[in-house]
């Protein structure tokens, strides 16, 4: 669905259907340069479970219109003007890589409003590389090249898709390719410029799943410590020869590991 | 700046899509000959059905030797998905299905397989769908036949028998400035000789029958979705932005961007039409694709040697092969087809059909039969097998003459080939002889 957030346009996924206030609300969150279909198995699979699915396109991503935000904490603010215009007071918030980021944030400075997080190859603080950082503020296709080669497993480099007929690194690579020029920029500034990470994951009060991927190269679990050690007791579900893009390198397993919070 | 590398095709041909067996670890791909696959819940069922889990229901929709298939033929192609079906002619008809219903129009190039014209021309009429043929060396004329109610163009890479270059990057701007994909048969080329999504193409179609299998020992087809093509912008396409009744109104470019047509071809097109591939034939496929890279090579270096020994015989007319300086599409072939032009070229044999005649029947190395893209060299009259439902300006339109003969060009010895061809040619001449002194 679309309507109207900040003045501009926001889109959200919701698995056609409208929000049910009796039920609890799931928000999917996706990384930087993509959108809400990285999340559609989820989405459909919690929908059916009785959820109410929210989707988003941040803004100047995908459907939504917009410029995008250049920090996590305007995302997270974005995220819950959305949920006001949704009517929609309680989450459980699932974010992907940037996404996860705004997961973090939203349940440390909106603890009221964020009931669990998942955060999903995700990790703070997130540093950039200059070389992707460098390609991306040239609007660069290699940034894409980086992001997605880097973004799967060694072994997922020749695919192995367990969705038929697949082929991961060319369904990724048209995903960036569909992001607006500058986007992808924004984003990776995003990332490498939130430095109140720690500080916002030692507030979080509401339950917190992480999900890594064994062979991530972009968020390797090893850089993920300092982050479980400043959260409160997380669940940490680490995902067996799967790189950062768990949705499509390991979708099964990853339902089956956001069940616990979502 | 200069990006990661990726792998390159032929390492693609032998390991994209596949992962050692997790069940057995086999290397090789097994063959999942089953028609079923058992849930471990009804949960897991239902998430299945509802396209919330990555897995496989039955095999008609997908199956694992299948998938790897389709995933090999993604990644050397370059795009976000395949499907593998029944035959090439299989995947052309889920391609124009999933697009498209009565009262639609296809602008296709006139040069093509014998079968794809007999579908587009006779069969698709009948279920309300009508194709305007234009000449494929003339970019402009598929402009100039495009209608409101046009869906798809259509043409192959190098048409068939004449070697038409397809000049994927005009044609493709005229379609996409039209808000329409541009589909092409690739089985003359294979991603070897050309990446036609790289040109410009949106949707690509294989007879995998031919040089990916390299065997002639399946019959099997392959539909490519590149993910490029805007189908939200066109507008043209409900089947792809539109609610489907037939799936708890699933908009699949919305739910499945990039991948939403062949997610729709196979979710609704493999699901309801049901020309699927056999796994046994999908894993023969794969067998072909290993060493992909290592027979084109082999074929058009073959070609060449071929093309010239009969580029100067007495007895040939004349040799339709566009790296030669006096094809009409030379210069497009340098451009698009820098590794060489396939291994089909047809060629005017002097002395007319009583020539060709005695020509193809003395023939021992070449196997005479309707086929193409085989190890094994063969040779065809088109006029009078392959393209025998056209009448005489379809024929002329595709660049047939009643003495044209076809070859393959396979991996033997490229010596006897030509020690083979200069039997036919022997024969053919005496044919000749004798008919010029009656």
């Amino acid at each position: 669905m679309k309507l109207d957030v900040c003045g501009a346009t926001a889109y959200c996924y919701t698995n056609n259907r409208e929000i049910d206030r009796q039920k609890d609300s799931v928000v999917f969150v996706h990384g930087a340069g993509m959108d809400h279909t990285v999340w559609t198995l989820a989405s459909r699979h919690f929908a059916r479970h009785g959820r109410n699915v929210i989707a988003v396109d941040l803004p100047g991503h995908g459907r939504s219109g917009g410029e995008a935000k250049t920090s996590v904490e305007e995302l997270g603010d974005w995220l819950m003007a959305l949920l006001d215009s949704l009517q929609v007071p309680r989450v459980a918030i699932a974010g992907h890589s940037l996404g996860s980021l705004v997961a973090l944030d939203c349940a440390a400075r909106h603890p009221g409003r964020v009931r669990a997080i998942a955060m999903v190859a995700g990790t703070a603080p997130m540093p950039v590389s200059d070389a992707i950082l460098e390609a991306s503020a040239n609007n660069d296709h290699a940034a894409f090249d980086m992001l997605t080669q880097w973004g799967y497993s060694k072994r997922h480099q020749y695919g192995g898709n367990s969705n038929p007929g697949m082929w991961m690194i060319g369904s990724t690579l048209r995903l960036f390719e569909r992001s607006r020029p500058g986007v992808l920029y924004t984003d990776m500034n995003a990332c490498n410029n939130y430095h109140a990470g720690l500080e916002r994951a030692a507030a979080v009060q509401c339950p917190v799943l992480l999900v890594l991927g064994r062979e991530d190269r972009l968020t390797p679990v090893r850089a993920t410590e300092a982050l479980q050690a400043a959260l409160q007791c997380p669940d940490v579900s680490i995902l067996e020869g799967a790189g950062h893009t768990l949705m499509i390198e390991a979708p099964n397993a990853l339902l089956d590991a956001l069940h616990a919070v979502l | 700046m200069a990006g990661p590398k990726y792998p390159g095709l032929d390492t693609l041909a032998l390991h994209a899509g596949a992962q050692p067996d997790p069940a057995t670890g086999a290397r090789a791909t097994p063959i999942y000959q089953t028609a079923s696959f058992t849930f471990p819940d009804s949960d897991y069922a239902a998430s299945l059905f509802n396209i919330e889990r990555a897995g496989h229901v039955y095999s008609r929709l997908s199956n694992p030797t299948n998938a790897v298939l389709e995933e090999r033929i993604a990644a050397l192609e370059g795009g976000v998905g395949a499907i593998a079906t029944a035959s090439g002619q299989a995947a052309l008809h889920l391609a124009i299905v999933t697009l498209m219903g009565a009262g639609s129009h296809i602008v296709a190039a006139s040069a093509l397989y014998g079968g794809s014209h007999n579908l587009l021309a006779y069969t698709l009429p009948r279920f309300g769908i009508e194709t305007t043929f234009v000449d494929t060396r003339n970019p402009a004329a598929f402009r100039e036949a495009i209608r409101d109610n046009t869906r798809l163009v259509f043409a192959e890479t190098l048409g068939n028998p004449g070697l038409d270059v397809l000049d994927i990057p005009a044609v493709s701007r005229i379609a996409h400035d039209a808000g329409l994909p541009l589909l092409v048969d690739s089985t003359f080329t294979t991603p070897y000789l050309m990446k036609p999504l790289e040109l410009g193409a949106d949707l690509i179609l294989h007879s995998a029958t031919k040089f990916l299998s390299g065997h002639g020992i399946v019959i099997g087809g392959l539909l490519v979705d590149g993910g490029k093509f805007d189908w939200d912008a066109s507008g043209k396409f409900p089947t792809l932005t539109e609610p489907y009744g037939g799936f708890h109104n699933l908009v699949f470019s919305e739910e499945f961007g990039p991948a939403a047509f062949i997610t729709r071809a196979r979710k609704e097109g493999l699901r309801d039409f049901g020309a699927c591939m056999s796994p046994t034939s999908a894993f023969h496929i794969l067998q072909g694709i290993e060493t992909l890279g290592l027979r084109m090579q082999r074929h058009v270096d073959n070609t060449r040697k071929v093309v010239a020994f009969l580029e100067n015989h007495d007895m040939v007319a004349s040799v339709s092969y566009p790296e030669l300086e006096d094809h009409p599409d030379h210069g497009l072939a340098r451009e698009l087809l820098p590794q060489g032009c396939g291994a089909v070229f047809s060629f005017d044999l002097r002395g007319g059909r009583n020539a060709g005649v005695a020509f193809v029947d003395a023939l021992d190395l070449f196997s005479h039969l309707a086929n193409v893209g085989d190890a094994k060299s063969l040779v065809i009259h088109p006029a009078s097998t392959t393209h025998h439902r056209m009448d005489g300006p379809a024929l002329a339109a595709a660049g047939i003459s009643s003495g044209t003969i076809r070859l393959s060009i396979g991996l033997e010895e490229v010596g006897d080939l030509i020690a083979d061809l200069q039997q036919g040619l022997r024969a053919a001449q005496k044919i000749a002889e004798k008919e010029l002194a009656r």
